[in-house]
């Protein structure tokens, strides 16, 4: 489960002096439901999705994760949470068996319950051929499936996704919606970001549309486009954000 | 304080920064070769070229000297020095390396001599220039010689003691143990290079685990795990000491393996006439005591290196804030090679300075318990503030997240 209550998140910068990236945000999520943030880039999804991981702590209001404040219990969030982004990267140098052993270590993970889990996810997402090659030498689509690996190794109630199919081929994007889509029938709560519209179209139960760091329009799709009179997401999201 | 989680990150950064050819080379290659290299290369190099400089014979050009025959002609029967006819532009030809030397006999200088007459008698030479000076010493040593040899004989003609002029003797004599005058004058070299190693040695490390992340894209990746930001840093840092620790331990043990080694060498070639600098032997009590002096400026470059690097956007901008680092910790370890700058209570207080004297005096088996603590203690503050600067940054999400 996700509440964000009025998120803000300040940033100072050089030029522009303080600039609000993300200006009181609420929605909230629940498990087994996949809740879309569809929006321009520079809307605010990165930082607001970035404040649920506890990546980046917010200036005011605050957010409910897995039952943990995300201002207060850090940690107990992040136990709880699977974040994925296309600016989550790999290490390089680790083989992918070792990239997914580090962060289950990380998760607390004892040896035994660790090589079961890997097992299991490296059974599932058909991984066994290259588990021992080094990340680097990895294809992009094998590169998506050990962060995917990496990001369920906890088992997280939680499924964050910041942009994931960005710059991905037609079949590396299709493992990730298909993964989305396991994650949410499997009951866990996701969070996607996205400024592809049939991505929402396949995936989103719920759709938030971010513009300028503000939630201008919250709904199923068809209560959106019945809302605004209009079939088209992509008429629809200009007619939301350029009123 | 969770050390299970430090560890863990401690041992993936271990594991990744060894499977980096950058590392390696810079951890373990560059100081089990720069030792060998400056103690048995450059003494091969130097015993080389001094050889060869000594073989030499030297063209030397006598200027004047027609009044003069009898000295011109012993000048001339000098198996050590070639004579060439003179020429005007004499000067010219010195600082062209054309001939080593020239020297200038005044008009009347057999005659002058007879008659107990004083006059000058010129050597000129390339200063600085060690074949020049290997000429003109030849021809000083002649006119010296020749000097003395004429003071005997006026000196018998009136049948006077030669001691008349030479009353008495003076004789300098060292009293300092070998291994200490051989300390004072290479002594210096080895915490310079220690210390460098140290810094060298932790710097890429340092850049690869915090801007390199950045660059890479895993730093975000990483601050997704659950283990706090304190721990993450910590675990970091471990690895940039051992990194510098191995490169000082390494570098250390080579250097004692090539003074050896070199030494031996030395000896061999010089025939056993080895000068002092070569008496220099590094104990294990003086290499154990080093290594504790090192340890906390260890701390303190890699807890330096880390905050510095952390900072930079990318590598490229980490390599532009570390490299004036590189100047600052160079001047303190230099200025411990000058001459006359000794170890004090205030000087222990300045750090590299500090541990650089300290390291040339355990050389020479001096110790200074006092200052030596009073070292250890400043240099561990200094590291103490750098590593908490280091996990303070680490928490700053516009040092993590600077665009």
């Amino acid at each position: 489960m996700i509440e964000a209550h009025h998120l803000v998140k300040r940033f100072r910068d050089k030029k522009r002096g303080t600039v609000c990236a993300v200006n009181g945000v609420s929605f909230s999520c629940r498990p087994g439901e996949i809740y879309g943030l569809l929006g321009a880039n520079g809307a605010g999804k990165t930082t607001t999705l970035r404040m649920l991981a506890t990546i980046l702590a917010p200036s005011e209001g605050t957010a409910i994760v897995a039952g943990y404040d995300v201002a207060e219990d850090p940690q107990n969030v992040r136990s709880r949470v699977g974040f994925l982004s296309t600016a989550t990267a790999l290490y390089g140098r680790l083989s992918a068996r070792e990239m997914v052993e580090y962060f289950g270590r990380l998760h607390g993970l004892d040896e035994l319950t660790l090589r079961r889990r890997i097992d299991e996810i490296f059974a599932r997402l058909e991984m066994n051929d290259f588990r021992d090659r080094r990340c680097d030498k990895l294809s992009t689509g094998m590169k998506q499936k050990v962060s995917i690996a990496r990001t369920l190794v906890h088992d997280p109630s939680v499924m964050i996704f910041d942009e994931p199919t960005v710059g991905l081929d037609v079949m590396a994007a299709r493992t990730i919606v298909g993964f989305i889509r396991e994650c949410r029938d499997s009951g866990k709560t996701v969070v996607f970001s996205t400024h592809v519209m049939s991505e929402v179209e396949k995936l989103c139960d719920r759709i938030g549309i971010i513009h300028d760091g503000k939630l201008l329009a919250e709904g199923t799709l068809p209560e959106l486009r019945a809302r605004y009179g209009m079939q088209d997401l992509e008429d629809l999201f200009v007619r939301v954000v350029e009123p | 304080m969770s050390l299970r989680n430090i560890g863990i990150v401690y041992r993936k950064e271990l594991t990744d920064s060894l499977r980096d050819r950058r590392t390696v080379i810079s951890m373990i290659v560059v100081p089990l070769l720069i030792m060998p290299l400056l103690t048995i290369g450059m003494g091969i190099l130097s015993v080389t070229l001094v050889g060869q400089a000594m073989k030499e014979i030297p063209k030397v050009m006598i200027l004047g000297g027609e009044d003069s025959p009898g000295v011109v002609a012993e000048l001339g029967q000098l198996k050590d020095v070639r004579i060439v006819p003179a020429k005007p532009d004499f000067a010219v030809e010195i600082s062209d390396k054309q001939i080593r030397a020239a020297v200038e006999i005044p008009a009347g200088f057999e005659a002058k001599l007879a008659a107990g007459e004083s006059s000058t008698v010129k050597i000129y030479m390339y200063e600085g220039e060690l074949k020049s000076g290997f000429g003109a010493d030849r021809l000083q040593r002649f006119f010296r010689e020749l000097r003395d040899r004429t003071i005997r004989e006026h000196l018998q003609a009136r049948k006077l003691p030669d001691s008349l002029v030479r009353p008495f003797d003076i004789v300098q004599k060292n009293v300092a143990p070998p291994e200490k005058v051989g300390g004072a004058i290479l002594g210096g070299l080895v915490p310079y290079f220690v210390i460098l190693l140290c810094l060298t040695g932790a710097m890429y490390p340092a850049m690869d685990l915090t801007a390199g992340e950045k660059e890479r894209g895993t730093i975000e990746t990483i601050l997704c795990s659950p283990v706090s930001r304190t721990h993450l840093v910590l675990g970091k840092f471990l690895m940039v000491l051992t990194a510098s620790i191995a490169t000082a331990v390494l570098s250390i043990a080579s250097m004692a393996v090539s003074f050896g080694a070199g030494k031996k060498f030395l000896l061999g070639v010089t025939h056993g006439a080895a000068d002092a600098a070569l008496q220099i032997t590094i104990t294990g009590k003086a290499v154990v005591s080093i290594f504790f002096v090192v340890l906390p400026l260890a701390v303190f470059f890699s807890a330096a290196l880390l905050a510095l690097s952390l900072f930079a956007k990318s590598f490229k901008e980490a390599q532009s804030y570390i490299s004036p680092l590189m100047i600052v910790v160079v001047m303190p370890a230099v200025a411990a090679l000058l001459p006359g700058v000794e170890l004090n209570p205030a000087l222990a207080l300045v750090p590299v300075l500090n541990t650089s004297l300290v390291s040339k005096e355990i050389i020479t088996g001096t110790y200074h318990w006092n200052l030596i603590a009073l070292i250890f203690l400043s240099s561990s503050i200094y590291a103490g503030a750098a590593l908490a600067i280091t996990v303070k940054l680490f928490q700053r999400e516009d040092v993590l997240f600077r665009t």
